[in-house]
């Protein structure tokens, strides 16, 4: 995986910006903990300083020179180590009493402190040069008293505290920039493994589809969801190439028994019985063909769902009795017992024309299919339910679902005329109402029942 | 047929088809190839029906329609259009259209609506006694005697019967009859009408010496009186 890619991905981007953001407050709060404990160590030596030079003068002014010599040797006394320094020098800077060699070779600060370099000696150790702070006080008669501090521990305690902060920081940079980096990994590998199927797909395999890992988190729902999708769309695909191959097979047959019949039409010359027969059933042909584009165009229609746009309140009685009445007679001529019964007061919203014509679709086929001597029904029942059955050779139930497609027809009825498209704009127009279509059983024979439940019109 | 047809259509090739079928068939057509000069030749000129294509440049067909219906002009007019749905059809019959034919269309189809809708003007406005021959239908009584005999119809088959009698003399496709007697839009995968019409048959010329119901090949149905002609 190139670094770059990495560096460009939203998920390192977005550690950055944590990383940015914790860094700042980190940044802070810490400076803030070590400002405020430097500042209160510094003040305390300070303080502890000032406090000691009030006492020395006060002691200079109440019982003189002598005393604070005496004072001052004996707390130098105690310093040997020059933790804490003592100086008391006369007007010419002469060294009187202490634990200073001489007045120290430094400027006061503008806040009138003294930072100097003092060799201590601690614990039988060798020499070492320390700094110190210290203030220095003029005496009445020119005597001038230095009392300080060796502040060396505490720079010490300071820069220890700097660089904990500071390797803090850069630990948590370092540690924020790895866990983004490999973070960043992860997902990008996620998103590569999408990106790298999806080009697979798009090169031409709908075949492929993207790894589920199993832990349910969101880039296997976005897998799942993307997979489900390419099925979907892989099922429309091959539905497609299906139906054009079915157009193109269907009808090059009528288009090639077109072209012989008019050939031989020439053959024959103008005129003629002959020649006009030939051009009846020539024109017949054409006249199926455009019946299957029809066929073909309606079902489109009711499937792209526009004409849902005509939906209207539609008495079942009424148009179960209008189809009764129109197919009833055609039925009977057949030598078959024709029964229609059709429960009154049932409405629903629906396209009158598209599913009147799906119910004569249903009463066609089962008039077609069915031999003399058997019996045909329609019925529409509370549900409400519209059902056309037959005692025909019905539909063997492994064929139910293929023969609702496009063109598809039983290897028997191949024969028999129609295109294989009656049943197809039946299922599209049930879809379109969002009914229930149902092939069944009549023993014998088929049952089609169109459940029209979710469709009734409220009772106006 | 002897009417004068006006075409509006755009495609030249299927005006020029249109137009030579029509003349063959004994009618005088002129055409026009946009809806401006559609529309200003109907307004100035008598025509007996006009066929308009809905689809036409700088004038659509509906709104010529309108226009022509707006400045009173009475003029029977037939829709052509590649629009199949119903909602095309209720619009194409609201804006003032008088038939609606979806392409591709049969000839012999649209011959036999272009009679039906050039004869309507001429024809006697309100009668309650149809006749033709010996035959005849009480609109009010619901009636229908052959020769004085009275024949016993069931309700469809008398529309049947009303609608080939109203226009006795012509052709009445399948389609036609489906449409007006049945108001089915579609197309059965069955002749079911030819069913109907059969039964009709055995009631009417059953036992006559002359038919009176007519098979047209190739169109469809005509019911006529029996003249010395035929």
């Amino acid at each position: 995986m190139h670094l770059v890619r990495l560096l460009e991905t939203s998920t390192f981007r977005l550690a950055l910006i944590y990383l940015a953001l914790f860094g700042v407050f980190g940044l802070a709060l810490l400076g803030y903990l070590y400002f405020a404990m430097a500042g209160v160590m510094e003040r305390q030596t300070a303080q502890t300083i000032q406090a000691e030079i009030e006492g020395l003068s006060e002691q200079y002014r109440s019982e003189g020179l002598a005393r604070l010599r005496r004072v001052i040797a004996r707390r130098s006394a105690a310093h040997p180590e020059r933790a804490s320094i003592y100086l008391l020098a006369d007007p010419l800077g002469h060294p009187m009493a202490g634990n200073l060699d001489r007045w120290p070779n430094a400027e006061p600060g503008t806040d009138g402190w003294l930072q100097f370099q003092v060799e201590v000696r601690p614990d039988d150790a060798r020499a070492e040069q320390r700094r110190a702070l210290a203030a220095s006080f003029l005496l009445s008669g020119g005597f001038r008293l230095l009392v300080g501090r060796e502040i060396e521990e505490r720079i010490e305690i300071q820069s220890l505290l700097r660089q904990a902060i500071g390797w803090g920081l850069a630990l948590t940079l370092l540690l924020g920039l790895a866990g983004g980096y490999v973070a960043s990994r992860g997902m990008l590998s996620r998103v590569e493994a999408i990106n790298r199927t999806t080009r697979r797909i798009m090169a031409g395999d709908l075949s492929q589809r993207i790894a589920v890992r199993g832990t349910r988190d969101e880039f296997d729902q976005l897998a799942e969801n993307l997979n489900a999708m390419l099925s979907q769309i892989e099922r429309l695909l091959e539905g497609m190439r299906q139906v054009t191959d079915n157009i193109a097979h269907d009808l090059r047959t009528p288009l090639s028994r077109l072209r012989a019949r008019l050939e031989l039409a020439l053959l024959h010359g103008s005129g003629g019985e002959g020649t006009r027969a030939l051009l009846e059933e020539t024109l017949a042909d054409a006249e199926a063909m455009i019946q299957t584009f029809n066929a073909l165009l309606d079902i489109a229609r009711a499937e792209a769902g526009s004409d849902r746009a005509a939906f209207e309140e539609v008495d079942l009685e009424t148009l179960c009795a209008g189809l009764a009445d129109l197919y009833g007679p055609l039925a009977e001529d057949k030598g078959l017992a024709f029964a229609s019964g059709c429960t009154p007061g049932l409405r629903v919203r629906a396209n009158r024309h598209l599913l009147t014509q799906a119910i004569a679709n249903l009463l066609d086929n089962a008039i077609k299919y069915t031999p003399p001597g058997g019996r045909v029904s329609l019925m529409v029942s509370p549900g409400p339910v519209i059902s056309v059955a037959d005692t025909g050779p019905g539909i063997p139930e492994a064929y139910r679902e293929r023969v609702l497609e496009r063109f598809v027809r039983l290897e028997a009825d191949r024969s028999a005329p129609g295109n294989g498209l009656g049943l197809s704009l039946v299922h599209a127009v049930a879809k379109l109402h969002g009914a229930r279509l149902e092939l069944g059983d009549n023993r014998p024979g088929l049952r089609v029942h169109l459940d029209l439940a979710g469709v009734a019109a409220p009772a106006a | 047929m002897d009417m004068r047809i006006l075409v509006i259509e755009d495609d030249v090739g299927a005006a020029e088809y249109l137009a030579k079928g029509l003349r063959e068939s004994g009618n005088s057509v002129e055409v026009a190839t946009n809806g401006r000069d559609g529309l200003l030749r109907a307004a100035a000129e008598p025509f007996d029906v006009l066929i308009v294509d809905r689809m036409l440049p700088r004038l659509d067909g509906l709104s010529l329609v309108q226009h022509l219906r707006a400045t009173g002009h009475t003029t029977p007019v037939l829709f052509l259009s590649a629009l199949g749905e119903v909602d095309d059809r209720v619009k194409g019959l609201r804006s003032g259209g008088d038939d609606y034919l979806v392409k591709p269309y049969a000839f012999s189809e649209l011959l036999a609506r272009i009679e039906s809708l050039g004869r309507r003007q001429s024809r006697a406005p309100v009668t309650t006694t149809l006749k033709v021959g010996d035959l005849e239908l009480d609109l009010l009584t619901r009636k229908v005697t052959r020769g004085g005999q009275v024949i016993d119809l069931q309700p469809r088959e008398f529309q049947l019967l009303e609608a080939l009698m109203r226009h006795s003399g012509q052709v009445m496709t399948r389609t036609m009859l489906l449409e007006k007697v049945w108001d089915y839009h579609f197309d059965p995968q069955t002749n079911v009408i030819d069913v109907h019409i059969s039964r009709l048959r055995q009631k009417i010329d059953k036992g006559f010496e002359r038919q009176l119901i007519h098979t047209v090949r190739g169109a469809g149905y005509s019911l006529r009186a029996p003249g010395p002609a035929s």
